[in-house]
């Protein structure tokens, strides 16, 4: 069979950063391709030149034996290319119809938005994806945003569909409708190449290409290899992230909430009294399937949102509905799940982000005036510790990779918290070394006597990480398990909603 | 004896609104469209005043209000190309370069008046008629505030449905929009920012140019410098105070229109009332306007208004 797309030592440099390096990999008709490497190995760089987006500075790209001169990212979608890039490219103020709408030959010059409806509605049905077509964008969450895009997708109706991490926001149920939707495409003969962190994933593909700073190391059939070989050939080392780990000293309460009570951003109701509390050199999991008030709870606990009942107690002091500022000046570190548009500011370099919300502590700045070499000595630790790539502290946080720019926040609360952390989906879009490098630091934290709550979709990260897991669902703890006692099924079962039977065999906590 | 006075005054002054209201409906239109692009054209009145010059020169030397018309309508284009040449392709800060061009404007028309027609003794130009529309025009109170005006001002007035049809009912409009929240959706689905930018700039240029046409062949038979006298400037506010909708572009015109036409007629009468109050009002309502609609949230104003796009960047 020959390759419907070759790409073949193709190089692509940012000033003086290599993000490809003579890269060359083959895709078959059929097939799902993943494309495998740490952050910032050049993983979307190749990605948007095949998509036309990013012009090499060397090699050629090919569909079907014929060479493409790709300008723009028009040449590529006329060769039968699509793409759903790692960053939502989405108008969050127009409706979820106009946003697929746009562009394609459904919208006639002169609108009719009945006929769109109806023919996106058909791609959804038959693809069983379910999206309410007229609400705004900058409603949905940010898995509810990943569907738009890949709906936008499919309606291009592509041959090589580029998907860059599009699982990363998506809950593991999700992600197995998004694999059931990519084996009904590849059966029609069309071809998808993946980026995907997630090695469980990557397992279910045909056959992986790893990138490493920006050079391949090779191609292997999936079925030949093991997830140690291609952690291997991505790390150069092994990597087992649900080793068991050692266990910490619980002590007194931390955070506490007492029937807390708040509204999602539509005014509808949230969290529904939740009740928990967080020990000192203790980590608690929140299991849960996003959209169930993991995000309100974060922000009601942060300051960010109001609380409408109930209370929060912070190292014995009352702080509900306290400015976040004086929350995180209380030593509460928060790692939001919509990282780039909550935790970031892009155009400022990394050092700056870096020191955000603490630049007027004394250690970076006297008598109103910024200490540079203090920021910058900071940085330089930071960046190394967290193994974040890029040219220097001064590089623009917008030009990182994916994985590189969410180091950049997690560095900062980890530096920033002296009590407590809070993380929604820390994990999200992390190559496995830095996933692990992370879980250990906040196995120290805890040790330090730290109160640490983690929500996540991955239950084998929450089963090693956490001291106990609760379960979330529609704003309530519905159950809640010791790390020596974790039941993966009946948690699966209290995550969807299925009280009864399940609940009665669980003790459930506090509330 | 008494009734009857008043009742011309205020057919008048309702009168006076819509006509004066005609040039700001077309210059806040097109700025309208251009902001929509997410380009923010400072250069309004600029672009009506060399637009009015040219409106003033064509009928001059055709002698038809037409021609003028539509020499004003490719001046409006020109400058406007100016603008998105500068901000499209060069990608020079928009805030300069608009003011830039207001300078260029005022400089440029006054010199080519002075060239061309200081040598004369008081050129005059052919004005357009007033256009009773039969019937209509005989209505008691609406005929003569509504139908008894000038083609363009009609024009105006339909302009607004036009634009607002334009904008959110047809693929152009949409992808104008979308240009001014996210433009790299427009760039990932292959299609030409830099174009669209041009296609929607120019455009509201040309409809800032038929407002500035209006300023002298739609009102007077002579040209004198800075004859716009802060049309321009008005026309930003006006897209501002109308939240960057149609139906909100005329509201805010017709109210500051009718200010202005207060104004002249208080003056007439000789009250004592100094008409720098009346200039500065547009302003202060749309501030309090502006502040009105922050705290009731949710603004229309184009979320990537003035800055420039690059591919590279994520
Ligand atoms: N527009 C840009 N300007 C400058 N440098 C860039 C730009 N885009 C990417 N880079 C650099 O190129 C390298 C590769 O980035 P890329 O986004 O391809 O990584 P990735 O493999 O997708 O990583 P991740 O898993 O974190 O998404 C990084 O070092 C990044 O900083
Ligand atoms: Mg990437």
């Amino acid at each position: 069979m020959r390759p419907v797309l070759s790409v073949h030592e193709v190089t692509k440099k940012f000033h003086q950063v290599v993000a490809n390096d003579r890269v060359s990999f083959d895709v078959m008709p059929g097939e799902i391709h993943c494309l495998l490497g740490e952050n910032g190995a050049g993983k979307s760089t190749i990605a948007e030149c095949i998509y036309g987006f990013h012009r090499p500075d060397g090699g050629t790209i090919s569909v079907r034996s014929k060479e493409l001169d790709l300008r723009s990212p028009s040449d590529a979608i006329r060769s039968g290319i699509g793409m759903v890039h790692q960053h939502f490219v989405l108008v969050p103020s127009m409706t979820v119809l106009e946003n697929i709408v746009i562009g394609t030959e459904v919208a006639t010059a002169i609108l009719d938005m009945r006929e769109a409806a109806e023919r996106i509605a058909e791609i959804c049905r038959r693809y069983n994806v379910e999206m309410d077509l007229n609400s705004r964008v900058s409603a949905l969450t940010v898995g509810q945003q990943q569907w738009v895009e890949i709906v936008k997708a499919l309606f291009l109706g592509a041959e090589i569909l580029i998907m860059d991490e599009p699982t990363a926001v998506l809950t593991p149920q999700e992600s197995r409708r998004l694999f059931a939707i990519f084996r009904e495409m590849c059966e029609s003969g069309m071809s998808i190449i993946l980026i995907s962190h997630k090695l469980d994933e990557v397992m279910q593909s045909d056959r992986v290409t790893v990138l490493r700073k920006g050079k391949k190391v090779g191609t292997v059939e999936t079925r030949a290899s093991s997830k140690s070989e291609l952690t291997n050939m991505m790390v150069g080392r092994e990597i087992d992230l649900g080793a068991p780990r050692p266990r910490g000293v619980i002590g007194s309460p931390m955070i506490e909430l007492h029937g807390l009570c708040a509204q999602g951003d539509l005014g509808t109701p949230a969290l529904n009294g939740m009740t928990l509390t967080v020990h000192r050199g203790e980590i608690v999991g929140i299991a849960g399937v996003a959209g169930n008030g993991q995000k309100e709870l974060f922000e009601t606990l942060t300051g960010v949102r109001k609380a409408t009942d109930g209370r929060v107690v912070f190292d014995g002091k009352e702080v509900t509905n306290h400015s976040p500022r004086d929350i995180q000046k209380a030593g509460m570190g928060h790692i939001p799940d919509d990282r780039f548009s909550e935790g970031l500011v892009p155009d400022f370099d990394i050092q700056s982000n870096l020191i955000l919300g603490a630049q007027r502590e004394p250690a970076f700045s006297k008598m109103g005036f910024l200490r540079f070499d203090a920021i910058r000595q900071f940085a330089r630790d930071s960046i190394e510790a967290f193994a974040i790539k890029a040219p220097s502290a001064q590089t623009a946080c917008r030009t990182l990779s994916g994985g590189n720019a969410q180091k950049v926040i997690v560095a900062r609360e980890f530096a920033q918290s002296t009590k407590a952390i809070l993380a929604n989906q820390p994990s999200r879009g992390l190559d496995i070394g830095v996933i692990e490098y992370m879980h250990g630091r906040l196995t120290d934290k805890r040790d330090e006597n730290f109160a640490i709550l983690i929500a996540s979709e991955e239950l084998d990260e929450l089963r090693s990480l956490a001291d106990r897991i609760v379960v979330i669902f529609k704003g309530q703890i519905v159950g809640e398990f010791r790390h020596d006692a974790v039941d993966l099924e009946r948690i699966g079962l209290l995550m969807a909603g299925h009280t009864g039977e399940a609940a009665a065999k669980t003790s459930v906590g506090e509330a | 004896m008494g009734d009857l006075f008043q009742e011309t005054i205020l057919i008048g002054i309702f009168a006076a609104t819509i006509r004066i209201a005609t040039p700001l409906i077309f210059a806040a239109l097109g700025e309208l469209i251009t902001e929509k692009a997410g380009i923010l054209n400072l250069g309004v009145e600029g672009t009506m005043l060399m637009a009015a010059f040219a409106g003033f020169a064509g009928s001059f030397v055709t002698g038809n209000t037409l021609a003028g018309l539509a020499l004003a309508m490719v001046a409006g284009g020109l400058m406007a190309f100016l603008m998105v040449f500068m901000a499209a392709t060069l990608k020079v800060e928009q805030v300069v370069t608009g003011l830039a061009l207001n300078m260029l404007a005022a400089g440029m028309s006054l010199y080519l008046f002075k060239v061309y027609f200081e040598t004369l003794s008081l050129p005059t130009a052919e004005v357009m008629p007033y256009l009773p529309i039969p019937v209509l025009a005989d209505i008691p109170w609406l005929g003569p505030i509504f139908f008894q005006q000038k083609g363009l001002t009609y024009l105006a007035f339909l302009m607004v449905p036009a634009v607002w049809f334009f904008l959110y009912r047809t693929k152009w409009g949409l992808e104008i929009r979308v240009l001014g929240e996210n433009p790299k959706v427009i760039d990932t689905k292959g299609m030409s920012v830099t174009l669209r930018q041009y296609g929607a700039v120019i455009l509201g240029g040309v409809l800032i140019g038929i407002g500035g046409a209006f300023v002298t062949i739609g009102s007077v038979v002579r040209f004198v410098p800075d004859i716009t006298a802060g049309r321009g400037w008005l026309a930003l506010v006006i897209v501002i105070a109308g939240n960057w909708r149609p139906a909100g572009v005329l509201l805010a015109a017709l109210v500051f229109a009718f200010l202005d036409a207060l104004q002249l007629q208080i003056q007439g009468i000789g009250v004592d009332l100094p008409y720098q109050i009346f200039l500065a009002l547009p302003y202060v309502i749309a501030i309090v306007l502006m502040v009105a609609k922050s705290r009731r949230g949710r603004s229309e104003a184009p979320a990537r208004l003035g800055i420039p796009y690059f591919r590279g960047e994520r």
